[in-house]
């Protein structure tokens, strides 16, 4: 792992895949929306309302896989010290904040014809909410401290304590009565007919590159602000007085 | 009959967010990082 910490094996590994990541992950949401949207037929209980799952389920995997992506590279940071863990932490923090937003946004829509309602105050969307908000809490932090240039391992630490809430949305359908239907997919078992769980795979590879893709981008442009800056103040100490 | 072109209006709610979001996301970070790039290329050279 280590050998990954040097930033210029990093940008060589990250230079050729950002682009392929972003472009392959357009193509291939498009052809699962598409797919979605005039292949799959309604749903004998919700409709045609059945199609906003190829959305929200994958915004809602990556919202909380976007949290997941944090609190790992935190626990690298603040073990192993990996120079590329906050940066990588730092990174995923904006996609999982959009991703989450649309997770919610996409869900009230569905909610509307299917519940009667835009938002309920259960445990699922209570707990999505408060993910959001973490999301916000930590893009503040992180950046207030990359500015002073203080220790980013307070960052790192509410990463990993913020991790807390990951699971609690997940059993949040189990633990607490809810509108939100029951977990439909666990590890190797699903209750989604093949019909829509094969375009719902799709559009969530489709939906993971482009998050990928955004990673990279984002680390490859605090990595370039990063160095910008050390340039700067290399230059600042060497002028003459 | 009523029911059909209300829930449509409800899914292609739903798809705009989702792809806008998506969209504008993947532009601003590639636009972010060309410009975060250039600048770190620029302050080289000079």
């Amino acid at each position: 792992m280590h050998a990954y910490a040097n930033p210029a094996r990093f940008l060589r590994i990250a230079r050729p895949l950002t682009a392929p990541l972003l472009l392959g992950g357009l193509l291939l949401t498009a052809l699962a929306l598409a797919w979605g949207l005039f292949v799959v037929p309604p749903d004998r209980l919700m409709g045609e309302t059945v199609r906003i799952l190829f959305v929200h389920v994958p915004a809602a995997w990556l919202g909380m896989g976007g949290w997941m992506a944090i609190a790992i590279a935190s626990l690298v940071e603040l073990v192993w010290r990996h120079p590329l863990a906050t940066i990588a932490a730092r990174a995923a923090a904006l996609p999982g904040a959009v991703f989450t937003a649309i997770c919610l946004a996409t869900g009230s829509i569905w909610g509307r014809p299917t519940w009667g309602t835009w938002w309920v105050w259960d445990g699922r969307l209570t707990s999505m909410l408060v993910l959001l908000f973490l999301y916000f809490g930590y893009i503040a932090l992180a950046q207030a401290l990359a500015r002073e240039g203080s220790s980013t391992r307070i960052a790192a630490i509410f990463g990993l304590v913020g991790a807390v809430n990951v699971p609690i949305i997940n059993r949040s359908v189990v633990w607490w009565n809810s509108l939100h239907q029951p977990p439909s997919i666990t590890l190797g078992q699903s209750a989604i007919d093949t019909v829509f769980l094969v375009p719902l795979l799709v559009a969530t590879l489709g939906f993971s590159l482009i998050f990928g893709g955004v990673v990279l981008a984002r680390m490859r442009t605090l990595l370039a602000e990063v160095q910008a800056e050390a340039r700067l103040r290399r230059r600042a100490l060497e002028a003459p007085v | 009959m009523r029911e059909e072109p209300d829930q449509w209006g409800f899914v292609l709610a739903a798809y705009a967010v989702a792809v806008l979001g998506t969209l504008l996301l993947a532009a601003w970070s590639w636009l972010a990082m060309r410009a975060a790039e250039r600048r770190r290329e620029g302050g080289r050279r000079s």
